[in-house]
């Protein structure tokens, strides 16, 4: 993957960060993949089950004191990516530097050590506190693995770090347990714990998306005053744009293991390029009734990460799809079988019985063989199949029908995976916007 | 002492319905057996293998008097000084046994729960193994085994009676194990920079092993049953090591016939008595501790005025 290695934004463009310094965080090309446990015959015969690419191939650079913002829908890595800030999920390739130093390269040790520098806050604080632990024990336990082993000195910090979070009279929660508290409360224990190590990077994994309405707001706003108050660094993981807007200096739109396009928040929102940021934006909800925006949201669902589509991952969602999106095989397939659903049962079973089974078009490949009755009654289906839906982006994906064996060949034009490239004062991954000539 | 008193009361007040019935009942008959245990040298009227006192040799079997309230056996032992010490050799075992099973399952199903793989494997494997055996067989084997080596002591039945507890207790904490590790609070432990070591102690042993207690009494009832079966085979304790109600038992076989019932009864009514009295300990705290049954004792909300109202 050509990914240009002066991708990473300078600061520059970045308002509010600290022009011209070196980023305190620096991804380079990461890749998180897992190994498919596959079925128990598959196991048996040690056959690969294949992998995922949770993460693949990203590039990003945190400025000190800046808040980036990781979007996107389930699935897309987001998650991920923040974990492996933190060496909890191991990276398979590419580096991640804190401060100049590798986090890779660190043996196990000093890896825990490093972990009082970055710290994660967590979607769900009902479970990432640990019910059999009282606050004061659960908070002060950040302190005492890090080697603090007066009980009466990490009481001091734990009542400082509780005060700084809001939870007071701190005395009233100390000796409570998880359970006692409210989802807010909790999550303000959660931050209380990350912050207590004096970190300068947190990695905030969805803090607000389990929370009540009424406390979202505030618990945003207790981060943004913690960020000032600490010059703290965030990452800051969401699936809604709505509230990255108001959060963040610059987001990030992940889709499938990839960033497909990054840049300042302000630009994100005002010009959106990449169909799926577009169709992000589109999909935050508008409380005012009277307002009917169009919502072209994106077809389908998120695709199996184990087997991306070919070329762009995005291309079977795309409205603005191109001919040289990577169209292939599948999407035939997803576009006959949309075909078959408004048939009545007996033209199916006629067409069905011309084309045959469909299942061979599951593996991903730029040329798709259809039919066992003949080239003609083939091309007769698909031109069926295409009159009925014949403004979908697949059709300008097909290059030549040739005849082939009792059937026909559907060849497919080349594919492009795009790379992240710069365009305007942002970076985004989609071949309608080609490489721009430096200014 | 208030604070202590809230403690003793703790199984009435923290139960309800059934629970706390199977809970007090069985917590009194157990603590009868427990206090026998310990005062067993100032209860018993006699030793457990005295023949004679102040230079009068006891009656051989002879039935139940003023001297002997239970009568006594053919070795001219007395029997209720035999069920008295029986129950001191029976606590005494049962305990060891269970804080082996405890000190050796525990940590076991932690690590292999938490790490997993080979390890993981081999542990389960050898584990239900021991499961699979037949629970009274695998007790004589190692009884054979344990007695030829350390002689007929406590030590020795006690070990060869958490040879077939320990798998239960590594099963139930190694499967907990299994799904607590999985939570975010194990995540978050990682985050904050714990290690694999400190994340079993301080993160997940207290939220794997609230079942053992459980287990622990009904393993109990079962050791002591198992202790008499060896007992009654003539493997384990001999009469003149400790007294035994299981080896009694088996002396008093002969007797049956002849009509002297005494020396039968009383030691089976121990064993009875104490069995019954772990298992309903076992399943009142149960129902207690175990989150799939506790729904029960939610009981309903009564709306009250505020001079009714008090503190709970």
């Amino acid at each position: 993957m050509p990914t240009k290695p002066d991708s990473t934004m300078p600061d520059s463009t970045m308002p509010g960060s600290g022009l011209g310094a070196s980023p305190i965080v620096d991804v380079r090309d990461l890749s998180v993949h897992f190994g498919l446990r596959g079925g128990t015959l598959a196991r048996l015969f040690g056959r690969d089950a294949g992998v995922v690419k949770a993460v693949d191939g990203v590039n990003l650079a945190l400025a000190p004191g800046e808040v980036v913002g990781l979007v996107g829908e389930s699935g897309s890595g987001k998650s991920t990516l923040g974990r492996s800030l933190l060496g909890l999920a191991p990276a398979t390739e590419g580096s991640i530097k804190f401060r100049g130093q590798d986090l890779a390269s660190l043996s196990r040790r000093s890896l825990r050590d490093m972990r009082r520098h970055i710290q994660m806050v967590f979607q769900d604080p009902s479970a990432a506190l640990n019910p059999a632990m009282t606050i004061e024990e659960a908070v002060g336990d950040a302190l005492r693995v890090h080697g603090m082993r007066s009980a009466a000195e990490r009481r001091v910090k734990v009542i400082d770090a509780l005060e700084r979070v809001g939870l007071s009279p701190v005395e009233l929660f100390l000796e409570k347990y998880p359970r006692d508290l409210s989802g807010g409360q909790k999550q303000r224990v959660v931050i209380a714990r990350a912050i207590i190590t004096g970190p300068s990077v947190l990695v905030a994994d969805e803090p607000i998306s389990m929370l009540d309405m009424s406390v979202r707001a505030k618990i945003l706003q207790l981060m943004l005053d913690l960020k000032k108050d600490l010059g703290l660094t965030y990452v800051y993981i969401t699936h809604d744009l709505a509230s990255a807007k108001y959060f963040c200096d610059r987001i990030a739109i992940m889709y499938l293991g990839r960033i497909v396009e990054i840049g300042p928040t302000e630009e994100i929102f005002a010009n959106p390029r990449h169909p799926y940021t577009k169709a992000l934006l589109r999909a935050i909800p508008d409380p005012d009734p009277g307002r009917q925006l169009p919502r072209d949201l994106p077809r389908g669902e998120v695709p199996d990460a184990a087997q991306p589509p070919l070329g762009c991952s995005f291309h079977p969602r795309c409205s603005e799809a191109t001919d040289i999106c990577g169209w292939e095989s599948r999407d035939l397939r997803t576009i006959v079988e949309a075909h078959w659903t408004r048939r009545s049962p007996e033209e199916y079973e006629a067409e069905r019985s011309l084309v045959g089974d469909l299942d061979h078009l599951e593996r991903p490949e730029k040329s798709a063989t259809l039919g066992k009755e003949g080239a003609e009654s083939a091309r007769a289906f698909l031109d069926r199949v295409r009159s009925e839906a014949p403004d979908d982006p697949m059709w300008r994906g097909v290059d030549m029908i040739e005849d082939e064996g009792s059937g026909v060949r559907v060849r497919f034009h080349e594919g492009v995976d795009p790379a992240l490239r710069r365009s305007g004062g942002v970076e985004v991954a989609c071949v309608l916007y080609p490489e721009e000539s430096e200014a | 002492m208030r604070k202590f008193l809230k403690i003793l009361a703790k199984p009435f007040t923290e139960t309800a319905g059934l629970a706390r019935w199977m809970l007090v009942i069985g917590l009194a008959i157990t603590a009868v057996f427990v206090i026998l245990a310990i005062f067993a040298p100032l209860l018993a009227p006699y030793g457990f293998a005295q023949a004679s006192a102040d230079g009068v040799k006891f009656p051989k079997a002879g039935a139940p008097s003023g001297d002997h309230w239970f009568g006594t056996d053919r070795l001219f032992f007395d029997v209720l000084s035999r069920v008295i010490w029986g129950a001191r050799t029976a606590i005494e075992v049962v305990i060891l046994s269970i804080v082996i099973c405890v000190a050796v399952g525990v940590p076991l199903g932690l690590v292999s729960g938490y790490y997993g793989g080979w390890v993981d494997r081999i542990l389960v494997l050898i584990m239900d193994a021991m499961f699979a055996f037949p629970s009274f067989l695998l007790a004589i084997v190692f009884s054979f085994l344990l007695t030829g080596l350390l002689g007929g002591t406590v030590l020795a039945v006690a070990l060869s009676l958490s040879a077939i507890y320990v798998p239960q207790y590594f099963r139930v904490v190694r499967n907990t194990t299994v799904s607590a590790k999985e939570a975010a609070y194990v995540e978050a432990a990682r985050a904050i920079g714990a290690s694999d070591f400190v994340i079993m102690r301080r993160y997940l042993f207290g939220n794997v092993v609230q079942s053992v207690p459980v287990l622990g009494t009904l393993n109990a009832a079962d050791a002591i049953l198992t202790l008499a079966g060896l007992g009654f085979l003539g493997l384990g304790i001999q009469s003149t090591d400790a007294a035994e109600w299981g080896h009694d038992l088996n002396r008093a076989l002969a007797d049956a016939g002849s009509g002297i019932w005494w020396t039968g009864l009383y030691p089976g009514l121990a064993i009875v008595l104490l069995v019954t009295g772990l298992t309903l300990v076992g399943e009142g705290l149960n129902e207690t501790i175990n989150p799939t049954l506790r729904r029960r004792r939610l009981l309903p909300v009564v709306m009250s005025g505020p001079a009714a109202r008090e503190e709970r």
